[in-house]
């Protein structure tokens, strides 16, 4: 095909002479064809549809009807002039924060402590992160919404066993406080087996001579992590966390399997809400100007974090 | 005498050290392994020894009750039968599109390549929920809501980043030698492919597909935004996020319901890592 398509193009005379030319220049552009036009109609037209829609007047009317007006800022005006916005905003960063941090400190704890175990000990802990990544996320927040049931779940059986007597039918799903732990402990728990099993596969590369050369100058345990384990892999620490922080902001999955973003509003991150503003209220105007502001605000987080790293890169 | 002393202190101190450090392995081995456990054997305890106060941590008269009503649960069949076409059909879909262009990726030289990487990396991270609302809007707009195909075309872009970055791993890491010589007896470059290339990306590609499998599997949130009316259409992880209106407060069947949901991607995670330990060691082997 490629060739006919060759000599179509190119003149008689110059057929044999052009051909594995014309060739070259053609066949890479067609391998990829496929890929850009999935790429273009199910993420690029989406996300310019969205944007689109966020400077429209776009309600159920306009969703049945088809066509709407231009609105200018007016979605954006309402979005960032009401204080439910921001609530929804700093609970999203504080929820990105308390995991991202939990699952690098934990992830790093462990993944610093699996080459000093045992060889059965170290497969065993790692077969069993495995088991854990290979939940998937709907059986996990069922799991989870079982283990925290309030008469018959384990969780308070252990807590009041333990002498916390205040857990006894403890209704947790219907706290905002508790809700919001235990979606962290959640997303911490599914995620923490792919960062741990990620450094320590990074550590492995590490030569043990720089380690013995360290103990020999006199390093404790700390100076040895501060000096030699994590310059080298901070690259490693970097892709992880910007992977963690991408997934951890734009989780949508657990949080609308357990609790929809309730009660009352108290685990509607950015996304959860947006979707709720688009879904129950009929409003994906404004829904679709929270989504673009929050890939905005995504984008702004990553480029932070890029620009620190490249400059101490760079030093 | 003094530097003996010493040593018996710091040997005292190793093996303190090494009985602490089996402790927190332990406590990470039981919080990893424990909500899984409980899973699977809630679904196997009777439902008289899971109403109790106490719970019991092995299950004494294990029954397969549970399992039983899951599987007679309405529509289990057909969800369980649309999980499957989509993601088999979107993994295979991503496949075919993916594999030419890693080849182009990893094997040939073109202006607009790193453009194209780029676009790639950019489409793996994507927040995906950002876009729930504007494919909604697209999907109702072509009349393609309350469809599985619309489903496995999105299941489709978002495992193809993936897929495009693996498999161009896996091509660059055959030699283009093979395929030279494939060239110099006569074949042509997509016979020397066919039969030089792709048997010995088999290994790649199983693994790449069953990732992909196990993504698809698991997507809720765009299942829960496009399949909305219809129930005849919905994929297992809608019907277990409705676990209650289904099963009510009756939580055995509904672990027995999250354990054959679970149990795909348990075997799939089984087969991947023996695949992945295979192609490595075939590949150390042949230097």
């Amino acid at each position: 095909m490629v060739r006919t398509l060759a000599r179509t193009t190119a003149r008689p005379a110059l057929v044999i002479e052009a051909s594995p030319r014309r060739k070259g220049a053609l066949w890479p552009y067609l391998l990829v064809a496929p890929a850009v036009a999935g790429f273009a109609c199910l993420l690029v037209y989406p996300l310019a549809r969205s944007i689109v829609i966020s400077f429209q007047h776009f309600r159920l009317g306009e969703l049945i009807r088809g066509g709407a007006d231009f609105a200018g800022l007016a979605n954006y005006a309402e979005a960032l002039g009401g204080p439910e916005f921001w609530a929804v905003v700093r609970r999203t960063f504080l929820w990105t924060a308390a995991n991202v941090v939990l699952i690098m400190v934990i992830a790093t704890a462990v993944a610093l402590m699996l080459p000093r175990l045992g060889r059965r000990m170290r497969l065993a802990v790692m077969s069993g992160m495995v088991l854990t990544w290979a939940t998937p996320v709907l059986a996990a927040t069922t799991i989870f919404q079982w283990l925290f049931q309030s008469r018959l779940g384990v969780v308070n059986w252990l807590l009041v066993r333990l002498g916390f007597d205040s857990f006894h039918d403890y209704t947790w799903f219907a706290d905002g406080g508790a809700t919001f732990a235990i979606l962290v402990a959640l997303v911490v728990w599914q995620s923490v087996p792919f960062a741990a099993l990620t450094l320590y596969a990074g550590l492995t590369t590490i030569p043990g001579e720089l380690y013995e050369a360290a103990r020999i100058d006199g390093a404790g345990p700390w100076q040895v992590f501060g000096r030699v384990t994590f310059p080298i892999l901070r690259p490693l620490f970097g892709l992880i966390t910007s992977l963690e922080v991408i997934w951890v902001f734009t989780c949508f999955a657990q949080i609308w399997a357990i609790s929809k973003g309730g009660p009352g509003g108290a685990t509607a991150t950015l996304p959860v809400y947006a979707f709720q503003i688009a879904q129950s209220l009929h409003r994906y105007d404004l829904g679709s100007a929270v989504s673009t502001l929050t890939v905005l605000m995504l984008l702004a987080v990553l480029v932070v974090h890029l620009r620190r790293m490249f400059r101490e890169e760079g030093a | 005498m003094r530097r003996v002393a010493f040593n018996r202190v710091a040997l005292n101190r190793a093996a303190l050290n090494r009985a602490a450090l089996n402790a927190a392995a332990l406590g990470v081995l039981a919080v990893s392994v424990f909500p899984v456990y409980w899973m699977v054997i809630t679904a196997f305890k009777p439902t008289v020894d899971i109403l109790t106060e106490t719970p019991a941590f092995w299950p004494a008269r294990p029954t397969l009750d549970h399992f039983a009503t899951a599987v007679r649960a309405a529509g289990f069949w057909t969800f369980w039968r649309n999980s499957l076409a989509v993601t088999v059909s979107a993994v295979l879909l991503a496949l075919v599109v993916a594999l030419p262009s890693a080849f182009a990726v990893a094997r040939l030289r073109w202006s607009g390549r790193r453009g194209f990487v780029l676009m790639v990396f950019v489409a793996q991270t994507a927040p995906w929920s950002a876009l729930l609302v504007p494919v909604y809007i697209i999907a109702r707009d072509a009349d393609m809501l309350d469809r599985l195909p619309t489903l496995t075309l999105v299941y489709f872009v978002t495992t193809l980043p993936f897929t495009i970055v693996t498999l161009r791993g896996f091509i660059a890491g055959v030699p283009p030698e093979l395929e030279e010589a494939a060239l110099m007896d006569g074949c042509g470059r997509a016979e020397a492919f066919r039969r030089v290339v792709l048997p010995l990306l088999a290994p790649g590609l199983m693994s790449t597909s069953l990732f992909g499998f196990i993504t698809a599997w698991n997507e809720f949130a765009f299942a829960n935004a496009l399949m909305i009316k219809d129930q005849g259409d919905r994929t297992l992880p809608i019907w277990l996020s409705g676990f209650s209106n289904v099963f009510g407060t009756d939580w055995g069947a509904t672990m027995a319901a999250a354990t054959l949901f679970m149990l795909p991607v348990l075997l799939v995670f089984l087969v991947l890592q023996r695949r992945v330990s295979a192609g490595m060691i075939a590949g150390a082997v042949k230097g």
